[in-house]
């Protein structure tokens, strides 16, 4: 975490300031709906987002993620990174300083040993941690002073940032949980229905599956903020409703998550009572490019392998002009509306990862594809509207899961394509048998027994590493590997893989950066995969709710503290 | 005077000579409901055939500036999602519905009265042929359907085309997933027949077994088979529907009737039209082939016909 980060975030939070000129409390009421109903403010007792980010009002994390996937100290002092010491030169541990002077809202001081404790609790393994992953590869936490706590791991940790940082890992207080470790976790009602936090506010009542009261923290750190005094967070309907509620009467300020279709939620936002905002994470629908033949010739098992390369896509060239034939503009208008944008990059977040270099594909260039087309020797020489070149017509079977706004792009698609000279047959499979991974089956995505195929992934976190992973040579999905493996277009590049090695060396964070963007470039410049939408969340606001910053790296509620009553 | 007045047995002779079929005739036209049937029938598959020689825009053409769109005149049953023609995917789609519905149908009516006929003939065949037809009305239809798409999709696609293949894949289904009815009521009505006596005199002079089905069986269960035609052909576009309905079947962008259906379901608030018109298409059609039906079933029967 340079330099230049710390003070962008500063910068960030000054802009959301003008509720820290209100004294604590004065804007009253705030309302917030989740359309499903949190059942647990513990989070190491729940996976679900909506106890998460319930919990997030009341306790935090030493560090949290802003809404462009950079990490914040919250709770600590600062980021510790190689540079300044707090990460050892080996990556075999990490050192947190914790704020001076931060107390619980009862009161008592935050130690380190609660964040020792922390640990101990969800690396009980009598437990069951909910979020056990973010403690995966720790060997121990030892408190060093009363402000400082060494992370030791197993091995060397390029990202040492699971533990304690997000939502997901918050610190609780020891005093409380104390007694509630291991087995007798899930029955300590009290403490995990109404746990005692630093955050800006402090549970008064808890009725599970239903709804929350809450008010102002009086021990908050910052002395003018939350700048509410009470809060409700209610649970439970469907997203339609949640959105009306905001939108359209304006009973809540702030629903959670609204998936809905985009003129259904244009129609809402059209009633003038709410805001509609959307945060973008890393799920990109994408139509991957098979680099083997498909043909049902072949015989089974040498089908979509790398034995035999495909006829026809295996060129570049007709690889760029099927991406440039088309207008990701108007596919994000149609399918997603603001809950999309369109994007040339397969890793399209967090903005540090975010390459630049690929955006000339936002503009649709049907001529140009064509010229390249023709330049290659690929021309329609029978009269039948499609091209071909020794005998190989360009002819595709697009294959994705059915769902209705992927068919209606699998049509769009198809129509530009025709109008380049390629001719598209269009298949859509159930999407429990195409996700399934059943390797009997000849419809799964991994298997890919068509020539392009349109879906959508994405990776849990801020940490690309193990994502882009996913295409080294070896991950290539093949009857060895019993069809497993992420790596569907059969894409193996030597300078490829060595790039995912050096990554996994790396812990500099402008160093990885630097290799995952590489990394991007390649598979976007080689036009491997066609990256399309990149699809984000949206929730929406009530026009007189201000300071919302809609993050989907970490809580939605990230920064209650700074929101206010615009007036 | 007199003379110029012809008499009844003249009348008589002068009074064209009737076939069974204007009787047939005869009777179909006094069931109302069996005429209005047929004329809509005949008005459906003259639209269908007729149609997309008649309305030049093509159903699968995207125009995007155009989208949901309205009924108008450019577009007589407005646009969908994408800005196609709705009334053109409503003329090639039912052109695809009404052909699997007929085709299917056809197929179940010739095995199963085969089946029927030669169960209900030939004691020996009886138990056998009415076993397999057990089996068969124990088979679903659905799971049936997706296992024979994924093992023969591929070697039909290359042999006739994505459309072809599919077509000649789903009639195939259907008809062999249909004709269990039609097999067991020919049967029973062969079983009473056999026992008439102008089976037993036709058999005394010798007429062979091929003979006695083509010229004394056969045209005596015509009625229920031309029944069980007519119902089948309802069903075939039922269950085309279905599957389409299902996201099975036919290519994403290829309409049909129950395609459209399925399409418009996800815009049932907004725009519930675009429902309506596939929706009604399909019940009008299927209520109208089965009115055809019962309006033959009464005309068909020498016992009701006349009354």
């Amino acid at each position: 975490m340079n330099i230049r980060h710390l003070l962008l975030g500063a910068a960030a939070s000054l802009a959301l300031a003008p509720a820290a000129f209100a004294e604590r409390g004065a804007d009253g009421h705030v309302s917030i709906i989740y359309w499903q109903a949190p059942s647990i403010l513990n989070p190491f007792l729940s996976g679900g987002t909506k106890d998460i980010e319930a919990a997030s009002l009341v306790i935090e994390p030493l560090a949290r993620y802003d809404q462009d996937g950079n990490m914040v100290p919250w709770l600590a002092e600062e980021i510790p990174t190689v540079e300044n010491g707090g990460v050892a030169s080996d990556l075999t541990s990490i050192t947190w300083k914790l704020k001076p002077g931060l107390v619980w809202s009862d009161g008592s001081p935050v130690t380190a040993e609660d964040v020792k404790f922390t640990a101990d609790y969800c690396m009980n393994e009598e437990m069951g941690c909910a979020q056990g992953s973010k403690f995966q590869g720790v060997k121990s936490v030892e408190v060093v002073d009363e402000l400082t706590v060494k992370v030791t791991f197993e091995g060397p940790k390029p990202f040492p940032y699971g533990p304690f940082v997000g939502a997901q890992s918050p610190i609780i207080q020891k005093a409380q949980f104390e007694n509630c470790t291991g087995a007798k976790a899930p029955s300590c009602t009290d403490a995990n229905f109404g746990p005692i936090g630093t955050g800006p506010f402090r549970v008064t009542e808890f009725r599970p599956n239903d709804v929350i009261q809450m008010e102002a923290n009086p021990n908050y750190r910052d002395p003018n903020k939350p700048a509410f005094a009470t809060l409700t967070f209610k649970g439970g309907g469907d997203a339609a409703a949640a959105g009306r509620a905001v939108l359209e009467t304006g009973e809540f300020d702030y629903a959670w998550n609204l998936q809905l279709a985009p003129d259904v939620l244009a129609n809402m936002e059209a009633a003038g009572k709410g805001k509609v905002v959307a945060g973008f994470g890393t799920l990109v629908e994408r139509i991957m490019v098979n680099l083997t033949d498909p043909s049902p010739n072949l015989p089974e098992g040498e089908r979509s392998t790398r034995k035999h390369p495909h006829p026809f896509l295996s060129d570049p060239q007709v690889r760029e002009a099927l991406s440039l034939a088309i207008d990701r503009q108007l596919l994000t208008e149609i399918g997603y509306g603001q809950a999309g944008r369109p994007t040339c990059n397969v890793l399209p977040a967090p903005a540090i990862y975010a390459s630049d270099v690929n955006d000339s594909c936002l503009v649709q260039d049907i001529e140009r594809a064509k010229k390249i087309l023709e330049a290659d020797g690929w021309v329609d020489t029978n009269g039948d509207g499609v091209r071909e070149r020794d005998g190989v017509e360009l002819r595709i079977l697009y294959q994705t899961s059915t769902n209705a706004v992927r068919q209606d792009f699998q049509a769009l698609i198809k129509q530009w394509w025709a109008e380049i000279g390629v001719a598209t047959e269009l298949r859509n499979i159930d999407a429990s048998v195409f996700f399934g991974g059943d390797p009997g089956s000849p419809d799964t995505f991994q298997k890919f027994y068509a020539d392009v195929e349109m879906y959508a992934n994405n990776f849990d976190g801020t940490d690309p590493e193990a994502y882009m992973a996913n295409w080294r040579c070896d991950k290539i999905a093949s009857p060895e590997t019993q069809w497993q493996g992420e790596n569907v277009p059969r894409f193996c590049n030597a300078a490829y893989d060595a790039l995912t090695d050096a990554m996994a060396r790396t812990a500099s964070i402008e160093k990885r950066a630097e290799l995952a963007k590489m990394m991007n470039d390649i598979l976007m410049q080689n036009h491997i995969m066609i990256p399309l939408v990149d699809r984000g969340r949206v929730s929406a606001h009530s026009n007189t709710l201000g300071g919302v910053v809609l993050n989907t790296w970490d809580s939605e509620l990230w920064n209650a503290a700074d929101w206010y009553r615009i007036k | 005077m007199t003379d110029t007045m012809p008499s009844n047995a003249e009348l008589e002779a002068i009074r064209p000579p009737r076939s069974q079929w204007w009787d047939v005739w005869d009777q179909f036209k006094t069931h109302k409901g069996a005429l209005l049937g047929a004329g809509f029938f005949v008005l459906v598959i003259l639209a269908v055939v007729a149609g997309p020689f008649l309305w030049h825009i093509d159903p699968t053409y995207i125009d995007i500036r155009a989208r949901n769109q309205g009924p108008s005149l450019a577009h007589p049953f407005g646009t969908d999602q994408l800005g196609r023609d709705t009334f053109a995917r409503m003329l090639a789609g039912g052109r695809v519905s009404v052909a699997v519905g007929v085709t299917a149908m056809l197929l179940s009516l010739v095995l199963g009265t085969a089946v029927g006929v030669l169960a209900g003939y030939f004691k020996r065949l009886d138990g056998p042929l009415m076993r397999l037809t057990d089996l068969f009305l124990a088979l679903p239809l659905l799971p049936l359907l997706l296992v024979i798409i994924m093992l023969f999709r591929d070697t039909l696609r290359a042999a006739f085309g994505p459309e072809g293949g599919i077509f000649i894949l789903i009639v195939f289904v259907i008809g062999i997933t249909s004709w269990m009815q039609t097999a067991r009521i020919v049967r029973g009505d062969v079983l009473a027949l056999k026992e008439r006596e102008f089976v037993l005199a036709a058999r005394s002079i010798g007429t062979p077994p091929r003979r006695m089905i083509r010229r004394h069986i056969l045209p005596n269960v015509l009625s229920p088979i031309m029944v069980s035609a007519t119902l089948g052909i309802a069903n075939a576009i039922i269950t085309e529907s279905a599957l389409s309905f299902l996201g099975l079947g036919f290519p994403s962008d290829f309409p049909t009737w129950g395609r459209l259906l399925f399409d418009a379901t996800d815009y049932l608030q907004q725009y519930p039209e675009r429902v309506l018109w596939p929706g009604l298409a399909i019940s009008l059609t299927v209520l109208s082939v089965n009115y055809i039906g019962d309006g033959l079933r009464d005309a068909l029967d020498p016992r009701i016909r006349g009354r």
